[in-house]
């Protein structure tokens, strides 16, 4: 198979600059049908030599050779050999190259998205960039429409109208202020035929705004619990935020992680007289409280 | 013949003198695997010679031996004496050895005597050491340890509510088109590093925060760069609390032995994170913390387990810092005994001498493990 196969590139090489007897046309598109009319006559076999494709058949010379829509599937250049079935030592009759091109018509896009998850209010923080392949998914070189929608939580939409060039069309787009799932869709080609690929972004709250905490006296001890914890947009800062209370005197310190839980943290901490209790989550300080001593003023 | 016979004379009395060097004189190297200076049980008519073989005992597991020599046994049974010494409730003594043990007479009169009792445990996660001053008394012509025995916390019977809140992740599958969306990473963020000399070589201290909304299971690698070429890699290991809730900083420390300061002309620093499964409880409050000075400087405080759920072992990280903000030191310490829940549990973090000097604050996060979950 290796020896066959090096022979028909030499071969196809030796004869690339000579002048073909075959009629093949210069460039056929993928899935069309067509024929190629022979000379000669008797029993011969046809090698079609494509990108990672070959193709063998045997042909009667003189007839016209039939290939069906899907026989060529693989966009590239091809090199078509006619062998005559004889003893002769130079078997080689016939050769002709043509060029095989992508469909016109978008069959699939892949439509890559990124990232998935971001934080509201990100301008250009979302890129989509789609790739455009016909049905037998070969790449589309030829400029293409296409068009990314992002439509948000609330269903406010925003689009960007493109051409893919060279089968390649992206775009940015801003995330919405407002959390929860956006669709971000990119649809290639126009009217019945355009071909639609959805994905999911996750607007997620950003950083925590303000944290305002309260105190109230449990026994020998002092419970905290913090007010809703929002971000800057308004939207509810996700359930598992770390929130840390730390409570600072002069005999030392005590914290704790907790994790908001339907938006709100609160602990337990000991309660002791002057003791100063902070709270904060990521970088983000919130307000500060003096067990005994009234509450004092937010950082 | 004659010169058989001598031969057979000549072994056989070597071999009986050998037998009763051996008997008189052991070789201690080889008796005990528990402490590498080998002692072996001696004559119990000393106060430490008692203490030296209740330790022996322990560190054999020899629990009936040890249980039947003490002085205080009827306050106690045998197997709340194994629980008190040999942890309980899969915490991390459970899973280690006695490696070694030291002895240090405090008082001594003639019916009576106080001796401090260190025993080193070796864990997969390094040594520790528990100290007890046990009493020693002398009953008739015996001596005999009063064993402190630590009795267990009992928590009420009640119902502690928990809003359970956990995350599950669902990734890619196989087979799927090359475009298709996979989830996205937790986004990680270094937000201290420092790189200081200590000990001959070259420390990496920092912070890191997952500033996501999904947990991150975390890990630090530092590269070293000098002038010409990278001169060592290394990660941050257990130094670092790996799974990270949303906003949660945990520090980190890298270390670098063999490499001096001044060979450094830059440092490379790499977090990597990805999505893991993770759990917002058990909530751990760290109570009592205090700096201690020298000669025994160290961070110490006490664990809260507030929830219901026993935590086998927890990982108690302490960040410290100078007047400035910059981090001087990152420690760590496992406490050897389960956190039981609501039961105070302490903890001591050492600390270097001359560090302690200069820390004007700390901070301090702990990261838990139970047996049927990784958090």
């Amino acid at each position: 198979m290796r020896f066959a196969l090096l022979f028909l590139m030499v071969a196809s090489a030796a004869i690339a600059e000579a002048q073909s007897p075959l009629q093949f046309p210069p460039s056929v598109e993928v899935g069309v049908a067509f024929s190629v009319p022979t000379t000669g006559s008797g029993p011969a076999s046809l090698y079609i030599v494509g990108p990672s494709y070959i193709l063998r058949r045997k042909i009667e010379l003189g007839e016209s050779i039939a290939f069906a829509a899907n026989d060529l599937q693989i966009a590239g250049h091809y090199v078509a050999l006619v062998v005559a079935n004889t003893n002769t030592p130079t078997p080689i009759s016939e050769s002709a190259q043509f060029d095989v091109t992508p469909a016109q018509r978008v069959a699939t896009v892949s439509f890559l998205a990124k990232p998935s998850r971001l934080s509201v209010s990100a301008p250009n923080g979302i890129s989509g960039v789609a790739y455009v392949f016909d049905v037998f998914h070969n790449w589309i070189l030829q400029p293409q429409p296409v068009t990314f929608q992002m439509t948000d939580s609330s269903g406010h939409s925003e689009s960007r109208s493109t051409t893919a060039r060279n089968g390649v069309a992206w775009a940015k787009m801003n995330s919405a202020p407002k959390a929860g799932i956006a669709q971000f869709e990119a649809v290639a080609g126009t009217g019945a035929e355009a071909i639609k690929e959805k994905r999911v972004v996750q607007e997620v709250p950003g950083d925590p705004c303000s944290i305002r905490m309260s105190a109230r006296a449990n026994g020998q001890r002092v419970a905290l619990e913090t007010d809703p914890v929002r971000d800057c947009s308004g939207n509810p800062v996700p359930d598992g935020t770390i929130v840390t209370f730390t409570e600072s005197h002069p005999g030392g310190q005590s914290t704790v992680d907790v994790p908001l839980k339907r938006g709100i943290a609160r602990t337990e901490m000991p309660a002791v007289p002057g003791a100063v209790i902070s709270v904060a989550s990521g970088v983000v300080m919130g307000n500060e409280i003096r067990w005994g001593g009234g509450r004092s003023g937010g950082l | 013949m004659t010169g058989g016979r001598l031969l057979g004379f000549t072994l056989m009395a070597a071999t009986l003198a050998l037998i009763v060097v051996g008997t008189v004189w052991p070789n201690q190297s080889g008796a005990s695997v528990i402490d590498a200076r080998a002692r072996m049980e001696v004559s119990g008519s000393s106060p430490e010679g008692v203490v030296n073989n209740l330790l022996v005992q322990i560190g054999r597991r020899d629990w009936e031996s040890a249980y039947a020599s003490l002085a205080n046994k009827a306050e106690f049974t045998e197997p709340e004496f194994i629980r008190d010494v040999n942890g309980s409730n899969g915490g991390l003594r459970t899973f280690a050895d006695v490696d070694g043990f030291d002895i240090q007479p405090l008082h001594a009169s003639s019916d009576q005597a106080t001796i401090r009792a260190s025993l080193r445990w070796a864990s997969v996660v390094g040594s520790f050491t528990d100290s007890r001053d046990l009493n020693v008394m002398r009953t008739g012509d015996r001596w005999q340890v009063a064993w402190p025995i630590a009795k267990e916390v009992r928590v009420p019977p009640q119902v502690i509510p928990v809003n359970y809140l956990r995350w599950d992740v669902i990734d890619r599958g196989p087979g799927e088109d090359w475009g298709r969306q996979d989830v996205e990473d937790p986004h990680v963020r270094i937000v201290a590093m420092h790189p200081v000399e200590r000990g001959g070589g070259v420390v990496v201290l920092g912070e890191l925060l997952n500033e996501d909304v999904v947990p991150a299971f975390v890990t630090v690698r530092a590269s070293l760069l000098g002038k010409d070429a990278s001169l060592a890699t290394a990660d941050s290991f257990d130094k670092i609390s790996h799974v990270l809730l949303p906003k949660q900083v945990s520090p980190f420390r890298i270390d670098f032995p063999e490499i001096r300061l001044p060979q450094v002309d830059s440092v490379r620093i790499q977090p990597t994170s990805s999505l893991v499964g993770a759990s917002a409880d058990p909530v751990i409050g760290i109570e009592s913390q205090k700096l201690n000075p020298v000669p025994d400087s160290s961070l110490s405080g006490t664990l809260v387990n507030q929830s219901g759920q026993v935590v086998n072992v927890a990982h108690v990280l302490g960040t410290f810092y100078d007047n400035t903000g910059q981090i001087l030191w990152v420690a760590d310490q496992y406490p050897s005994s389960a956190l039981l829940p609501q039961t105070p549990q302490p903890f001591t973090i050492p600390l270097p001498a001359d560090i302690a000097n200069k820390v004007k604050n700390y901070r301090v996060v702990v990261s838990t493990y139970s047996s049927d979950r990784l958090r």
